[in-house]
């Protein structure tokens, strides 16, 4: 009997583990999702891959935390700020490096990301060091579910309202808006669209600008759930990539289900396989679909004629 | 022999073999044996202690920087992944010295060639992928040569690494930075006239044509496939050599500098230099390292000036700083590197006065 006890309650932990760790996954996919919907914005407008994504979310971050802390603003001015923050960081990343390079060859384009990403991780780890920050708590105590044996913090639901909100508005905002229709124009046909007199500079440049700004909110949340840290937050950026290329690299949707696959892999490694293996496993799979599809789930096959 | 000629005066040349002479002129030959005597015979009897360190980190930087520029200058392929080969070849260096005893002579080429092995792996992906997907498969690669390094405990060391013997060629101990000095850049020459040459034979010609046009090299009978993987290889080996030096150079290595960081500096030298170019490749090995260096000095001094408290830990972020500052800037103003400053600036006085 007593044995037959022991086993349930085993049987039982063992089922919590599996749903807190399925639960931290979906999350955590969820923001990777959020992140990566940034990089495939401006990979779709521009074909340019961003390698400074992580520090430009790493910036949102810290911005926010300088604005509610030295600042004192309230949370939503804060936010809003940031916000705007963001954008117009976005937009003269833009106008002063990627603009004089457009038509130049592929590494250049790529190597400009590298070296901005190196220059603003210098810069923001001069400004704020490499020490670990925490925003003050801001969020109602009520958002955390408790379900039975389910525990959802609070910072997790608050991540899947913001980014579903951010999502349902981004959605709405290509679908209807005619700069959304210009940006979808450009990215499908870059010459045709400029034919039919889409401003296609003031395209790439609103690309970037969004997708900073996005970058900018899942930097911020990123930072509630695990504290805002320089090298923590810029190694996001790169945790993006086995995320856009199992979506595909230009696919909203697919980075948002290439994140969740991704944020449960690494959940799944970490709580049953080994917690320093977390860290790998995305590129081990990055490495596996490569190989057998490079395009990803969701991404447009390139066809290459000489 | 030729008659001794000193400058063409325009391009006379009426065979295509004429086109594979790596110095145009006598003039050019001799300077490269004036740089030779100068290089062996004064400049380590005339440098300070420091200054020969110095020397040695650009000569082990500048033999890595050359394979990158092979892989990514002349084939194409963009490789995020380099200083992890870097750290392959200095782990089988270690591996190779102290677990099976091998001398150094034939230390530095196995590294090499097991950097090669480990670089082909990694360049598997190649065959299907090209341009961003390959970048991103490299960096890949990166993440995961980082993780093997420190968790593969049982022989890598794990956190604690490798300490290596002092090595001895023919008898003689290679101890001190001036032994060291003849090791590095006779290895250093040598690769160099490797690389020089390689890039005359049909290898470095479908290397080329690959980069310009992949699928018009298939279309032109090359197999891309397998030359890319030569490419792979040959640039590993090159970063496996540096890496087995540097190892040695450093006595005790762990996983710590084989970082993302190292391989982008590696891009960094190279796109500062001059992306396929052998001379960029050094030129931008010594702009990197006289520039860590002289952050380092800028950095002390301040430091021992002000005696602020907390400006150690800027050292760090400030040189990352301009490590990105001077990537952008060149890609932005001067895209084809040093090699390309180095070129106008010959012409300039070739043609003096009359520079149209």
């Amino acid at each position: 009997m007593t044995k037959k006890n022991r086993f349930n309650s085993s049987e039982r932990c063992k089922m919590d583990f599996f749903i807190q760790l399925l639960i931290n996954g979906i999350s955590i996919g969820f923001l990777y999702g959020l992140s990566a919907m940034g990089f495939v914005m401006i990979f779709k407008s521009s074909s340019v891959l961003n390698f400074a994504h992580g520090e430009v979310l790493a910036f949102g971050a810290f911005l926010f935390l300088a604005l509610v802390t030295s600042a004192q603003l309230p949370v939503w001015l804060g936010f809003l700020v940031t916000l705007a923050g963001t954008f117009v960081l976005g937009f003269v990343i833009e106008r002063i490096f990627l603009r004089p390079l457009i038509g130049e060859p592929l590494i250049q384009v790529i190597m400009l990301t590298v070296g901005l990403a190196a220059m603003f991780k210098g810069g923001m780890l001069l400004v704020w060091g490499g020490n670990l920050y925490t925003y003050p708590d801001f969020l109602p105590e009520g958002l955390g579910i408790s379900w039975g044996i389910v525990q959802v913090p609070p910072v997790y639901v608050a991540a899947v309202i913001i980014g579903s909100l951010f999502l349902l508005m981004f959605g709405l905002f290509f679908k209807f808006s005619s700069q959304g229709i210009y940006m979808r124009s450009v990215a499908d046909n870059q010459t045709a669209a400029l034919s039919l007199g889409v401003h296609v500079r003031r395209v790439f440049a609103l690309s970037w600008a969004i997708a900073a700004l996005v970058a900018g909110i899942s930097g911020i949340v990123l930072g509630i759930i695990n504290g805002i840290n320089v090298h923590e937050l810029s190694s996001i950026g790169l945790k993006v990539f086995p995320v856009v290329i199992l979506g595909g690299l230009d696919s909203i949707g697919g980075a948002i289900i290439g994140g969740l696959i991704i944020g449960l892999l690494e959940t799944f490694t970490g709580g049953y396989l080994s917690p320093s293996l977390r860290d790998v496993v995305p590129y081990i799979a990055l490495v596996f679909i490569l190989l057998v599809k490079p395009y990803g789930l969701f991404g447009l096959v390139e066809i290459e004629r000489v | 022999m030729k008659t001794l000629r000193f400058r063409p005066c325009g391009n006379f040349k009426v065979q295509y073999r004429e086109e594979l002479d790596v110095f145009e002129t006598d003039f050019g030959r001799l300077w490269a044996a004036i740089g030779l005597v100068l290089l062996f015979a004064v400049l380590p009897w005339i440098a300070s202690p420091y200054f020969l360190y110095v020397l040695n980190l650009i000569g082990i930087a500048a033999i890595a920087a050359l394979g990158l520029n092979i892989l990514v200058g002349y084939t194409g392929l963009i490789s995020l992944g380099h200083g992890a080969f870097f750290g392959v070849g200095a782990y089988s260096a270690g591996i190779l010295a102290v677990t099976y005893d091998v001398p150094f002579l034939a230390v530095v080429p196995l590294a090499g060639i097991v950097t090669a092995v480990v670089g082909m792996v990694f360049g598997i992906p190649s065959g299907r992928l090209k341009g961003l997907y390959l970048t991103i498969a490299t960096l890949a690669g990166q993440f995961i040569i980082e993780y093997v390094l420190v968790h593969w405990e049982s022989v890598t060391g794990g956190t604690m690494g490798i300490t290596l013997p002092a090595p001895s060629l023919l008898g003689v101990a290679i101890v001190g930075d001036m032994s060291f000095f003849y090791v590095i850049y006779a290895t250093a020459v040598v690769m160099i006239f490797g690389a020089v040459n390689l890039m005359r034979t049909r290898y470095g010609r479908a290397f080329v044509a690959i980069r310009d046009n992949d699928q018009a090299a298939e279309g032109m009978g090359i197999p891309i496939f397998r030359y890319k993987l030569l490419a792979f290889a040959v640039s590993s080996f090159y970063a496996g050599v540096a890496g087995a030096l540097w190892a040695y150079y450093m006595i005790s290595i762990t996983a710590e500098p084989f970082t993302l960081g190292l391989s982008v500096e590696y891009i960094a030298m190279i796109i500062i230099g001059g992306l396929g170019s052998i001379p960029g490749a050094v030129f931008g090995t010594v702009f990197i390292t006289l520039l860590n260096e002289g952050l380092r000095w800028v950095t002390d001094t301040i430091m021992n000036m002000g005696g602020l408290a907390g400006v150690e830990l800027t050292m760090a972020p400030l040189r990352e700083f301009v490590f990105g500052l001077a990537i952008v800037l060149f890609i932005l103003f001067e895209p084809r590197g040093l090699a390309e400053v180095w070129r106008i600036v010959r012409s300039n006085f070739k043609l003096w006065p009359f520079s149209y």
